[in-house]
C-alpha cells in the first residue's frame, strides 16, 4: 500500500542508511541508521513522491528483555536480547547485538495518503538521537515525553525537559526495570493529623 | 445544664443551616467530572440539595469535592487548595479513583485523596452514579449535622471542648451510621452498654 | 471635572488619560514595564480536566505561555503492560473519557489487525460497533460545546448539551450497564447485543437531540456576544496542523480535509453516506461549528445504520479469542478450560507490530501495539489526537487576551486522560 515509500527510500539511500525494511499487517516500515536519521525524513517530507507533511507519533520502544519468537528472532529479525547483568557498566556492545530501545515516528502523507514507520535503534549506553524539531515542529512535545519516560535524549531539541512527570521525579518510568508501583511522593499528611 | 441545652440546640440549628448551604469547590480532574457534571444537571439536581453553587475560589467554599484520580503531581496544589479554604469546611472524594487509588496503582497515581487531605464521606464508583452521588452528600449531610465533620471536631478540639474522637459513631452492622452520640464504654466492637445496637436514629436524643 | 464654558468637545477628541498628561506618553520606550508570569493552575474552573498554563502576561496580553501537562498521568502503558489484552479495554475508556466508546472501538480494531481476524468480525458486530462509536462521539461533542459555552457564560446551552448527553448516556446504560466508562467491546466483537427495542428509542433521542441542537443554535449561533468571543480567535493555520499532526474537529476547522472514516474507511463506514464539515478560518467559531454539523452527521450516519443493520452473531466465532456461552462453560470442560485460559492467560496475540488508526472525537486515535507472543501487550502506545492541538497552544496564544484563553482552550478540547494518558 505503501511499498512506494519504501522503494523511494531504497533508491534515495544507497549507502546502508536504511537497515532493513518490510510490510507487515499492512503497515510498511524501515529501519534507519542512527546518523541518517535527520536526512531520511527530511527526503520523505520533501520528496514529491512521497510527501510526508503531516507528523502523527513518535515514541519509543523498550526491547529489554523480550522474549524470542519461534526461529530466534523477535519481530523485527533482531536476536533477542536478554536483560544485562549491569546496565550502568560501560561495556563495549558486542556488533550484531540489537540496541536496547527503538524510537519509532509515524508520519502520513494527507496528500498521497499513504504512511510509514520508521525504527531508530538507540542504545543504552548512548541514548540520544538527533531531534526532529526542525522537521516537524511537532515532534517537539512527543520528544519531551519520550525522554520523560524512557531517558532518551534528543540532541538540539530546544526544550528537553519532563512533560507528564514531575522534575522532582528521578528515572524514567516506562523503561521495563522500573517497577510500576514504586511511588515519589511530593507531598503526604501524617496518619490521623491533618 | 440549661447552657448546654442552648449550646446545643444552637449548634443543631447553625449545622442545619451549614448542610443545606454547601458551596462546593469541585476539584475536577477526570473521568468522574463527566458524572459530577450529570449531577448537577437537570435530572440529578444537586441544586435541591442547597450544594448548588461551585465557587471557584477556595475562599469563599467550604465543601472541597475531590473528582477524579489525584496524581502525585497533583498533591502540593490540593493541599495548598484545602489549606486555604476557611473552616468549617468539609472533603468529599468523589469516586474510587479519590478513595484509594481506584484501579490505578502505580508511580503515579495517589492511592486516594486522603494521603494529602482529611476526607469526610467517600463515594466510590467508577464513575458513581448520580444517585450514589446524592446518597454520599446525604450522609455527609448527616455528618454535618451532627457535627462530626473533621474539621468540625477540629474546631470543638481547638475551643477546648471535651469531644473524643470517638464520637464518630462506629459502622454498625447494617453498615449505616446508627448507634448512640455517646461512644460504647466496650469500643467500637462492643455492645452498646444499654444491651441493643441502635440502628438509625436513635429515639430522643437530638 | 470637564467644565463645559466652551463649546464641548466629542468624546472621540478629547484625551483623558489618567495621569499621564498625553496618551502618546502610554507607549513611550522608557515607560518601565515588566511581564507579570500569570499561573492558571492545575485546578481552574475553565481548565477542562487539569493542565497547568503559565502566562507571561504585559497587561492583558500574553506574551508567553508554557502548558505543562501531566497532572492526569495515571500510566494506560505502563498498566496495560501487566494487564491481559482484554483487560486493557476498561483503561482505554478512560482515556478520552467523554467518547468512550471509540476508544474501545479504536483499541478492539488495533488487537485485530495484529491477530489477522479483521475480516473474521461479523457484520452485526462492526454495525454495532458503528452505531455506539457515533453515539459516543455525539456525547463527545455535545460535553465540549457545553463546557464552552458555559465558561463563556452561556449556562443554560450547558443545560441542554447535558439534558441531551443524559438521554443517550440512559440508553448505553441499557445496552451495556454504564453510562459512561463502559467497556462494551471485546476482542473479536461485542461482549452483548443490543437489547430490544433500541432502534426505536436511539430514533426518538435523535429527533430529541435534533430539536435541542436547534435550541442551543438559535442562542449561541448569532450571539453578539458568543461570536465576538470566537470570532477570529484562535487561528490555526493548515501548515501548523500537517506539522502537529492535528486531526480531527480541530484540524477540519483549518482546511485539512482529513477524516479516516473518509479516508481510511474501517468498519462499515464505507457504507453510509455522510458528509464531513471542513472549515476554513481555523478559529473558535469554525471549531464550534464543525463540531455542531458533525452531530448532525452523525445522526445521519446512526439512522442508516439502524435501517440496515443485519441480524447474526456479535462475535467472532473463534474458541482462542470468545468467551464461550455461560451454558457450555457450566457443562463442558472443554469450555471451562477455553474460558479459563482466555481470562488467566489473555488471548495470544501473535509476535509483530501494528499502527492502527479510527477517527475518535477529537481526531485520529492511534494505537501502536507491540506484542511478544504472550497473552499481555509488550507495548500498548496510545497515539493522543489531543496532545498535538493542545502543543500548538504554545504557538496560538501569544498575542490573545487573557479572556482568549478560555474559549481558545475550551475548543482544542483537551481532555486529560488521553492527553495525559
Amino acid at each position: 500500500m505503501a511499498q512506494i515509500v519504501l522503494d523511494r527510500l531504497a533508491a534515495r539511500f544507497t549507502d546502508g542508511e536504511i537497515l532493513e525494511s518490510g510490510s507487515a499487517h499492512g503497515d510498511e516500515w524501515a529501519r534507519v541508521r542512527r546518523d541518517a536519521w535527520i536526512p531520511v525524513t527530511m527526503f520523505l517530507r520533501e520528496d514529491p513522491a512521497t510527501k510526508m507533511e503531516m507528523f502523527i507519533d513518535l515514541t519509543c520502544v523498550d526491547r529489554f528483555g523480550m522474549r524470542a519468537s519461534p526461529g530466534g528472532l523477535n519481530p523485527h529479525g533482531l536476536a533477542a536480547r536478554g536483560p544485562s547483568a549491569n546496565p550502568s557498566a560501560p561495556t563495549e556492545v558486542p556488533t550484531g547485538e540489537p540496541p536496547r530501545f527503538d524510537v519509532v515516528l509515524h508520519v502520513y502523507s494527507v496528500s498521497l495518503k499513504h504512511r510509514v514507520r520508521l525504527y531508530c535503534g538507540v542504545t543504552e549506553e548512548d541514548p540520544s538521537v538527533d531531534t526532529l524539531v526542525s522537521v516537524w515542529p511537532g515532534t517537539n512535545w512527543f520528544e519531551r515525553e519520550a525522554y520523560d519516560l524512557y531517558g532518551v535524549r534528543f540532541k538540539g531539541h530546544p526544550d528537553l525537559r519532563r512533560i507528564l512527570m514531575y522534575p522532582e521525579f528521578v528515572g524514567h518510568p516506562l523503561r521495563k526495570d522500573y517497577p510500576k508501583e514504586k511511588r515519589q511522593p511530593l507531598v503526604r499528611r501524617q496518619a490521623g493529623r491533618d | 445544664m440549661g447552657f448546654e441545652f442552648h449550646t446545643s440546640s444552637l449548634k443543631a440549628a447553625v449545622n442545619w443551616a451549614r448542610k443545606f448551604s454547601l458551596f462546593q469547590y469541585p476539584f475536577v480532574t477526570a473521568c468522574c467530572g463527566m458524572e459530577f457534571m450529570s449531577v448537577a444537571a437537570p435530572k440529578y439536581d444537586i441544586a435541591r440539595f442547597g450544594a448548588e453553587f461551585p465557587r471557584f475560589s477556595p475562599r469563599q467554599a467550604d465543601l472541597l469535592i475531590i473528582v477524579g484520580t489525584i496524581t502525585e503531581r497533583q498533591g502540593p496544589a490540593l493541599r495548598r487548595i484545602y489549606d486555604q479554604m476557611c473552616e468549617p469546611k468539609w472533603v468529599v472524594a468523589f469516586g474510587v479513583c479519590a478513595s484509594t487509588g481506584g484501579f490505578y496503582q502505580n508511580y503515579s497515581t495517589m492511592p486516594g485523596a486522603d494521603q494529602v487531605v482529611p476526607v469526610d464521606v467517600y463515594i466510590p464508583g467508577c464513575p458513581p452514579r448520580p444517585e450514589q452521588v446524592l446518597d454520599g452528600l446525604m450522609l455527609l449531610m448527616d455528618r454535618i449535622q451532627r457535627g462530626e465533620g473533621h474539621s468540625q471536631i477540629a474546631i470543638e478540639a481547638e475551643r477546648g471542648y471535651d469531644v473524643p474522637l470517638a464520637a464518630i459513631r462506629p459502622i454498625d452492622k447494617m453498615g449505616t451510621l446508627g448507634g448512640s452520640p455517646n461512644p460504647p464504654a466496650t469500643g467500637p466492637a462492643g455492645q452498646n452498654p444499654s444491651g441493643s445496637h441502635a440502628i438509625g436514629p436513635t429515639g430522643g436524643k437530638p | 471635572m470637564d467644565t463645559h464654558d466652551g463649546p464641548l468637545v466629542p468624546p472621540q477628541n478629547r484625551r483623558v488619560v489618567l495621569g499621564f498628561k498625553e496618551a502618546e506618553d502610554l507607549d513611550a520606550p522608557d515607560l518601565p514595564t515588566e511581564s507579570l508570569p500569570l499561573n492558571m493552575g492545575p485546578s481552574h474552573p475553565a481548565m477542562h480536566g487539569t493542565v497547568r498554563m503559565v502566562l507571561e502576561v504585559e497587561g492583558e496580553k500574553i506574551s508567553n505561555v508554557d502548558i505543562q501537562i501531566g497532572y492526569l498521568h495515571r500510566c494506560f502503558e505502563k498498566e496495560s503492560e501487566s494487564a491481559t489484552w482484554t483487560q486493557v479495554f476498561p483503561y482505554t475508556d478512560r482515556l478520552n473519557y467523554i467518547s468512550p466508546m471509540l476508544n474501545n472501538v479504536g483499541y478492539a480494531l488495533a488487537v485485530e489487525k495484529l491477530m489477522g481476524i479483521t475480516g473474521d468480525i461479523p457484520e452485526r458486530a462492526s454495525y454495532i460497533r458503528v452505531i455506539v462509536g457515533e453515539v459516543s462521539r455525539i456525547t463527545d461533542h455535545l460535553t465540549c460545546l457545553g463546557a464552552s459555552a458555559m465558561e463563556l457564560g452561556a449556562f443554560t446551552v450547558f443545560l441542554y448539551a447535558l439534558k441531551a448527553r443524559e438521554w443517550l448516556f440512559e440508553l448505553l446504560e441499557e445496552v451495556c450497564g454504564a453510562r459512561l466508562t463502559s467497556s462494551y467491546l471485546r476482542i473479536g466483537g461485542v461482549s452483548f447485543d443490543l437489547p430490544e427495542g433500541f432502534g426505536p428509542k436511539l430514533l426518538d433521542i435523535l429527533g430529541r437531540t435534533r430539536i435541542v441542537m436547534s435550541d442551543i443554535g438559535k442562542l449561541l449561533d448569532r450571539n453578539r456576544i458568543f461570536r465576538d468571543r470566537m470570532d477570529g480567535i484562535g487561528i490555526i493555520t493548515k501548515e501548523d496542523a500537517l506539522a502537529y499532526g492535528i486531526t480531527g474537529p480541530v484540524g477540519r476547522s483549518t482546511g485539512l480535509a482529513y477524516d479516516v472514516r473518509k479516508d481510511h474507511p474501517y468498519l462499515v463506514y464505507d457504507r453510509f453516506d455522510f458528509d464531513v464539515p471542513v472549515g476554513s478560518v481555523g478559529d473558535n467559531f469554525d471549531r464550534y461549528a464543525v463540531r455542531v454539523e458533525e452531530i448532525a452527521q452523525s445522526m445521519r450516519i446512526l439512522e442508516q445504520a439502524l435501517a440496515t443493520i443485519p441480524a447474526g452473531p456479535f462475535m467472532v466465532n473463534n474458541p482462542r479469542v470468545a468467551l464461550p456461552p455461560k451454558s457450555e462453560t457450566y457443562n463442558s470442560i472443554e469450555a471451562m478450560i477455553a474460558h479459563f485460559k482466555i481470562i488467566m492467560d489473555g488471548v495470544h496475540v501473535p509476535a509483530g507490530e501494528v499502527y492502527s488508526y479510527t477517527e475518535a472525537g477529537n481526531g485520529e486515535l492511534g494505537f501502536y501495539l507491540v506484542s511478544d507472543g504472550s497473552g499481555r501487550p509488550w507495548k500498548c502506545r496510545v497515539r493522543p489526537p489531543c496532545l498535538p492541538a493542545t502543543a500548538v497552544l504554545t504557538k496560538v496564544l501569544p498575542g490573545l487576551f487573557i479572556a482568549d484563553v478560555v474559549p481558545t482552550f475550551g475548543m482544542i478540547n483537551m481532555i486529560g486522560g488521553e492527553c495525559d494518558r
